[in-house]
């Protein structure tokens, strides 16, 4: 065991974990930040995104040891005390289903709308190309992302 | 998964030194290379290697980033994130087909982590490989079940006695624009035309596919400076559009003078062990009148000499087409 520093949601956190423990049971069995799921565990269906540094990443294809020092957004994060608007339009427009997919949706998502706050459909659907859902057949996230930033853009 | 040792060198001869000493190809238990660990860390979890140990690249300064040679080139350190390449917009012209490389990989997320070495270097993606009951000729068993059994996904070209194809995109981008590997050993640094780092199963150990060492690092790549005016494209057809690997990738670079093609290069990815250079239609392409019938032409030797497999003849049209649609985006038809 050894004690990994990282900041995780903007708080610092140290942490005890084997070096080669994944970013995704830290988070959930030593952090209590089960927000993140996990899916296949191989990187396929996105359901573990988190912020690495700002960056989507997947969560059960990283070890503890390679974020010592660095920073860590999860779908805790995004929520303040309050929905981010990103998640109010998601759950308006019927872009929650089961619910399993959505914490890595809203993930990649924000980290889409952080760097480009108007995206074309395209880059929309470009962002979330890594996020499996099995419900929603995409086109109702696509539209609360489009309410949210106020685009009535066709397909580019 | 069987457990083994964290290693985090700071310079490239200590991990050298950190890894083992004997000559020949790894065994399922020599330590190896950890990079953005997208691929390794899969191959840990089905138990097909067990390593005593992991060396990981990421504390090493210097390995990451890329950036223009002074005399116009490129080099890109191994650790270099493929999200940063996709992210940077001066690669355009020459350069742009190593772009449009990097964002077909996988998904964002698989980007942010991925590094250029470890996508230079990944192993197979073929599902007998990839199962951790078959003992398939690349994990040191006798014999290759693609050749009979399924093979959609397996190779048309070079194939023997194994059919993987190399799952990189960025291999054939980078062959394309003709970049040297620049690998680090025990005896110090070696350089090589990267097109030489890759080998088919019937040159080097069937046990791998490029001729690192197992105590060798690939480092860097050097990129040398595109005749100006060369203009380049990476297209990727693949069974789904959010990401998948390819079925048929075609890298492509060319530079036209006048009515002229002054020269162009095609490299073909998805088809064979390596990412295989389409030589005949280049020698088909090197001076000659641009226009639709060149490229006709050009497409059709893309694909002679291919030696398809029971279930994977489609990649021949794929393939002919797909040269013709990057060719004659780069105008090599003429004007449009
Ligand atoms: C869901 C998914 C989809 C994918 N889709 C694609 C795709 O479309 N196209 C594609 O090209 N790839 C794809 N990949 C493969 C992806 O793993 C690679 O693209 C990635 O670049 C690997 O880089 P890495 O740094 O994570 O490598 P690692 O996993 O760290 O290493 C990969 C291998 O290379 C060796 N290695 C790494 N760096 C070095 C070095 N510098 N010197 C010597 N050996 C080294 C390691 O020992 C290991 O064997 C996909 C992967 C996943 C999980
Ligand atoms: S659980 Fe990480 S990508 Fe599926
Ligand atoms: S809402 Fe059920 S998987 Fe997306």
């Amino acid at each position: 065991m050894t004690t990994w520093n990282v900041r995780v949601n903007g708080r610092e956190v140290s942490v005890e974990a084997p070096p080669m423990a994944r970013v995704l049971d830290v988070l959930r069995e030593s952090l209590g930040l089960t927000g993140s799921k996990e899916g296949c565990g191989e990187g396929e269906c996105g359901s573990c995104t988190v912020l690495l540094d700002g960056r989507p990443t997947c969560a059960c294809l990283v070890p503890i040891f390679q974020v010592e020092g660095r920073e860590l957004c999860t779908v805790e994060g995004v929520a303040g005390t309050e929905l981010d608007p990103l998640q109010r339009v998601m759950i308006e427009a019927g872009g929650v289903q089961c619910g399993a997919c959505t914490p890595g949706i809203v993930v990649s998502l924000r980290a889409l709308l952080d760097r480009d706050p108007r995206p074309t459909r395209a880059a929309v659907r470009e962002s979330i190309a890594g996020n499996l859902c099995r419900c929603t057949g995409y086109e109702r996230i696509l539209r609360a992302v489009e309410e949210l930033v106020g685009s009535e853009e066709a397909d580019a | 998964m069987r457990s083994f040792r964290i290693l985090t060198p700071r310079d490239v001869a200590t991990a050298v030194d950190q890894l083992p000493a004997t000559r020949g190809p790894a065994t399922r238990e020599d330590a190896r290379v950890l990079a953005g660990g997208q691929d390794i860390l899969t191959e840990l979890k089905h138990d097909l290697i067990a390593p005593e140990a992991l060396v990981d690249l990421s504390s090493i300064a210097g390995l990451e980033g890329h950036e223009r040679t002074p005399d116009g080139g490129l080099r890109i350190g191994a650790m270099t994130r493929l999200v940063d390449l996709e992210r940077d917009a001066s690669l355009a012209g020459a350069f742009a087909v190593l772009r449009e490389a990097a964002a077909s990989v996988a998904s964002p997320q698989i980007r942010t982590q991925a590094t250029v070495g470890g996508n230079l270097c990944q192993r197979p993606r073929c599902a007998y490989y990839r199962h951790s009951h078959a003992p398939c000729i690349k994990k040191g068993g006798s014999e290759c079940f693609a050749a009979t059994g399924h093979n959609k996904y397996n190779a048309i070209f070079g194939g023997g006695p194994s059919y993987i194809v190399h799952p990189s995109d960025l291999a054939p981008a980078l062959v394309a624009l003709n970049a040297e590997a620049v690998v680090v050993g025990p005896r110090g640094e070696r350089r090589m035309p990267l097109e030489n780092f890759f080998t088919l199963p019937s040159e080097g150990s069937i046990l791998r596919e490029n001729v690192l060492g197992k105590n060798e690092v690939l480092s860097e790549l050097i990129v040398p400076k595109p005749a100006d005016g060369t203009v380049s494209t990476y297209l990727k057809f693949r069974e789904r559009e959010s990401y998948d690997f390819a079925l048929v990738a075609v890298a492509c670079t060319l530079r036209i003078d006048g009515s002229k093609l002054a020269s162009a290069s095609l490299v073909l990815g998805g088809v064979a062990p390596i990412p295989w250079r389409a030589t005949r239609a280049e020698v088909l392409l090197a001076n000659a009148e641009v226009g639709v019938d060149l490229v006709r032409r050009a497409a059709q030797a893309s694909i002679e000499g291919a030696a398809p497999l029971s279930e994977n003849g489609y990649k021949l049209p794929l393939t002919r087409n797909l040269v013709w649609k990057a060719l004659t985006a780069l105008g090599a038809g003429g004007a449009r």
